[in-house]
């Protein structure tokens, strides 16, 4: 922020307006757009999908899609007009001084090449060949902190973790010393830990480098932890601007301040009151806007707001958008946040898993997806599962559901009755009394159906309903999950991502299910449809007092809406007891690390606790307790010789650990462990 | 499966043989000499211990061995797959690449429409307009790719030039318009974004991140293609009065001559197996994500 008044910025972009030709018609995705990003300064730009961040990054590097072109303003990248460049300058400015790294490392690099010759490939382009490149390439490598450069060089990029590609993205992006780094949502879709190494490298290379960066994610929490500045876009339009402290503590456009709301923050849960949500759509791209862009979801918005464009007011540093910019905060919230939270009569567990066990054959060696799980569910109540991937989520959740069989011996009780292992052996009642909600809507309906024809066909299955009560009962469900009856004619590809994890909601409703299990049901969603979908979880269980499984990385989701959690490690439960006694501690350190790795919004504290390699594999796990090979908290020998027993340290909490409790909570009170403070 | 289905189609193998005015007594002794009122069972298995052996029995139309024509009937199939693959891989892949390079350009439209009706266009139109053009109006080709039997590599690849083109317009469509999706999957891809974005030169772009990507499902159709190529070919074989196994299975499956007819389709289909197989391992050797069975 203090570098922006220098002459010469890193990046500057005036009035950028860009278009993408849809069906024979320009339609407008940036408006107008301009900013500025000081030398060595960090920009964060956030907003919720489909505003324009991408085309922001890709407008810079000239790439944008077939259909996309730049109908007015200016770039300046390096005091360079990068839209005047012809294909050789634009190739020499991409390989000398702009670099970009984006979602998804598998898909970025290239899976037929080693990593090492994707790597040299860039010093080859500097004249750099040979022995020589290979040389510059392992050491870029050790930049970004792989330990074993040379290996990994040799390997291709799927043989590699997808924080170690990323982390090979990254040191590709740095290979020519760029003075303007894109990265656009660099960690989204990594594990937290790993999200969290590669933000901690971010930050370290930065201290490193002299490069500036411009930051594009929908995490608030991860740009505010990464950046000086951010700009919030909004339709393809800058709606605010400013200090990132500044912004996010003390918002200025009702966008802003109504994405902020979006969020369970502070350890909020479901029954302290509902998320509050923005209503209505983004409007679509090359909409016709007259007034201020986010009108016709603000409750503030009057007549003015509608008609007549807001320019950027200048707040002294900071820039809004917005014609009651003052009072912005005073927005009107978009839903209620009352909840009539129902005590919760003591009741006989819905379902009791005891010694489940599954073991897959790999190669010849016995993988341990699951390990000996135990635990009651309450009807009505929400258990959280939590741990990196690989931990044996998504597995437990199978074996409920009777995809996978388990291994012999262990048993799954539904309402007091044991469940076959197998789906096929389970009477229908067992069948429709639990259900699933994945976190991909569009690959869980079938595309070629009508919305009416999906749910109608899960209560003819499921409830065995027909005709007459089919019909009501379709409609209550619509309703009850906050569908209109114009919903109800259309394909699931006409639908928003929220609207069709709504109607899979409703399809697992459909059969009046005792247990819903609820496989990342938000990661795929922006934050004001996550907050709305989280709402509408946690109305239909108080309704009908359903359970749910919730697994999520997103820990302040989970915390949101458990009651209970579970911590999984390598398949095996590490903790387990009352959701606000294992988010609030003392815990397992494996919990401790996972907690401490989330990027927090009113945080500023940098002080992690540094998960170190990757989650080892199943198939050999660590001796002793599994964790110790990663744990900052070992305590000696008796850690990597005796397994820890999952002991009740406090009545309904379960911590698997050497450590005594009183000793956890000592510990953890005070300083995070040395190695986290380097 | 094809030995089953020779046995219960009507006819009786002395009859065909012998004529219809032949005494019944005679026709009894030839099925029984030919041993074709043996148990199903007995016969199969007699036949197929004999197969792995090298011997294929005994036509009953040209009474000799079976063995030796189906072997050059599938030599003279081969040379001609051969060279209509050589034709079509390269300039079918090369045309599908170009497209893709010019997506929705004119060019892009006269390659992917041209490929589209020459591969809908049945084989023996495009073989009678081009023997009618090459062979009978301007004389440039011969028309029967029957050559001397004193002919040389050249003579005989020049007599194979005219039969190979049908084939080559009827692959030319499939192959240039898988080659054509590879390449406008992988231009498309988030990998070659990282390339043009490192700032390569365009043409390594290409040669080096998006070709490689973009062939491999090409392969596969090409390997598909074989069976067709080598005992499909009835139509091409009859009109170029061409020896290749297609025809050879035709004639057979005309005269109930079963032991060619059924050595000839399972060597069809062997040919078959092996040119999947081997596209198999060229697949896996291109795409470093399948290892064969051992982890790394």
């Amino acid at each position: 922020m203090t570098n922006s008044a220098k002459a010469e910025n890193a990046l500057e972009l005036t009035d950028l307006s860009v278009a993408y030709r849809v069906a024979g018609r320009n339609r407008a995705v940036l408006r107008n757009l301009s900013l500025t990003i000081g030398q060595g300064e960090a920009y964060g730009l956030v907003g919720e999908s489909g505003c324009g961040k991408s085309t922001v990054a890709l407008t810079v590097v000239r790439y944008l899609p077939r259909n996309g072109s730049i109908t007015g303003g200016a770039i300046s990248l390096d005091g360079q007009n990068v839209m005047k460049l012809d294909a050789e300058a634009l190739r020499r400015a991409r390989a000398e001084s702009v670099s970009m790294v984006y979602q998804d490392p598998g898909k970025a690099l290239n899976p037929s090449i080693r990593v090492g010759r994707q790597l040299t490939e860039i010093f080859e382009l500097g004249g750099v060949s040979g022995r020589a490149a290979t040389d510059r390439a392992i050491a870029m490598l050790n930049r970004v902190r792989i330990s074993d450069p040379v290996s990994v060089m040799q390997r291709y990029p799927h043989q590699l973790s997808g924080g170690m590609q990323q982390r090979v993205a990254i040191a590709m992006a740095l290979a020519n010393d760029p003075s303007m780094l894109i990265l656009d949502e660099p960690t989204t879709g990594l594990d937290a830990t790993v999200e969290a190494e590669v933000l901690d490298l971010i930050a370290q290379l930065r201290q490193e480098l002299s490069a500036s960066i411009l930051f594009i994610s929908h995490n608030l929490a991860v740009v505010s932890n990464m950046c000086d500045r951010v700009g919030v876009l909004y339709a393809g339009m800058l709606v605010e601007e400013g200090p990132t402290e500044v912004v996010f503590n003390d918002p200025r456009h009702p966008y802003t301040v109504a994405l902020l709301r979006c969020l369970p923050r502070g350890g909020q849960r479901k029954d302290q009151g509902r998320l509050d949500t923005i209503p209505g759509f983004l409007p679509g791209i090359g909409a016709d806007i007259k007034g201020c862009a986010f009108a016709d979801r603000c409750a503030l918005a009057d007549d003015r707001c509608r008609s007549e464009l807001p320019p950027l007011y200048d707040l002294g540093g900071r820039l809004s958008r917005c014609f009651h910019h003052d009072k912005a905060q005073a927005l009107p919230r978009a839903t209620p946040s009352d909840v009539a939270p129902v005590p919760k009569p003591a009741a006989a567990p819905v379902l009791r898993v005891a010694r489940l066990n599954k073991t897959y054959a790999s190669h010849g060696h016995a993988l341990r997806a699951v390990k000996d799980v135990s635990l009651d569910l309450l009807p009505g109540e929400t258990l959280g599962l939590v741990g990196e991937s690989g931990s044996g989520k998504t597995t437990f959740a199978r074996l409920l559901l009777g995809l996978v069989p388990p291994d012999d011996g262990g048993t799954i009780e539904l309402e007091g009755k044991a469940l076959a292992p197998r789906l096929e052996n389970r009477s229908d009642d067992q069948i429709k009394a639990m259900q699933i909600v994945f976190q991909n809507p569009d690959s869980a309906l079938n595309r070629s159906h009508s919305i009416r024809h999906l749910i109608g066909r899960a209560l003819k299955r499921l409830a065995g309903l027909s005709g007459k009560a089919l019909e009501s009962r379709l409609n209550d469900l619509v309703r009850s999950v906050r569908l209109t009856d114009r919903h109800l004619a259309v394909k699931p590809r006409q639908l928003s991502g929220g609207l069709k994890q709504r109607v899979a909601i409703a399809r697992a409703f459909a059969g009046d299910p005792r247990i819903v299990v609820c496989d990342e049901p938000t990661s795929a969603l922006d934050v004001s449809v996550q907050a709305a979908i989280l709402n509408l979880l946690a109305d239909l269980q108080s309704k009908e007092d359903v359970s749910y499984i919730f697994i999520s990385h997103d820990l302040a989701v989970v915390r949101y809406l458990s009651d209970k959690i579970a911590v999984l490690y390598l398949g095996r439960i590490m903790e387990l007891g009352p959701s606000e006694d294992v988010f609030s501690g003392p815990h397992h350190p494996y919990t401790e690390a996972l907690l401490s790795a989330v990027p927090k919004l009113d945080q500023t504290e940098t002080a992690r606790i540094r998960l170190d390699g990757e989650i080892p594999s199943a198939t050999n796990p660590p001796s002793g307790c599994v964790f110790h090979t990663r744990c900052p908290r070992k305590i000696g020998a008796i850690c990597e010789q005796q397994e820890p027993l999952l002991a009740e340290a406090r009545p309904g909490h379960a911590i698997r650990c050497h450590i005594p409790y009183a000793q956890l909570a000592k510990l953890q009170s005070s300083t995070p462990p040395l190695e986290a403070m380097g | 499966m094809v030995f089953l289905g020779g046995q219960v189609l009507p006819g009786n193998v002395g009859r065909a043989i012998l004529g219809p005015f032949a005494d019944q007594g005679a026709v009894d002794t030839l099925n029984h000499t030919l041993g074709v009122d043996r148990p199903l069972l007995t016969q199969y298995w007699s036949w197929i211990s004999n197969f792995v052996q090298g011997d294929m029995g005994t036509s009953y139309i040209y009474r000799s061995p079976v063995a030796p024509l189906v072997v050059d009937a599938l030599g003279n199939s081969v040379k001609l797959a051969f060279v209509a693959f050589v034709l079509v891989i390269p300039i079918g892949i090369l045309g599908g690449a170009v497209a893709a390079l010019n997506l929705n350009r004119p060019l892009d439209r006269i390659i992917t429409l041209g490929g589209l009706s020459m591969t809908v266009l049945p084989e023996f139109v495009t073989g009678i307009i081009l023997i009618l053009i090459f062979g009978v109006w301007l004389r440039w080709l011969p028309i029967s790719a029957a050559w001397p039997h004193d002919a040389g590599f050249f003579r005989q690849l020049y007599h194979l030039i005219l039969p190979s083109m049908p084939l080559f317009l009827v692959l030319f469509g499939y192959v240039g318009r898988m080659a054509r999706s590879g390449m406008i999957e992988a231009l498309d891809s988030d990998y070659t974004r990282t390339a043009v974005l490192k700032g390569l030169p365009w043409r390594t772009v290409i040669w080096r991140h998006v070709l490689r990507n973009a062939l491999l499902p090409t392969i596969t159709v090409i390997a598909t293609q074989t069976g067709y190529l080598i005992g499909g070919l009835v139509v091409i074989e009859t009109l170029f009065r061409y020896q290749g196994v297609g025809s050879l299975i035709f004639t057979a499956a005309r005269g109930k001559d079963f032991p060619i007819l059924v050595s000839g389709t399972l060597v069809v289909g062997i040919v078959y197996a092996v040119a999947t197989l081997a596209a198999d391992f060229l697949y896996s050797m291109l795409n470093p994500r399948i290892s064969l069975g051992n982890e790394q």
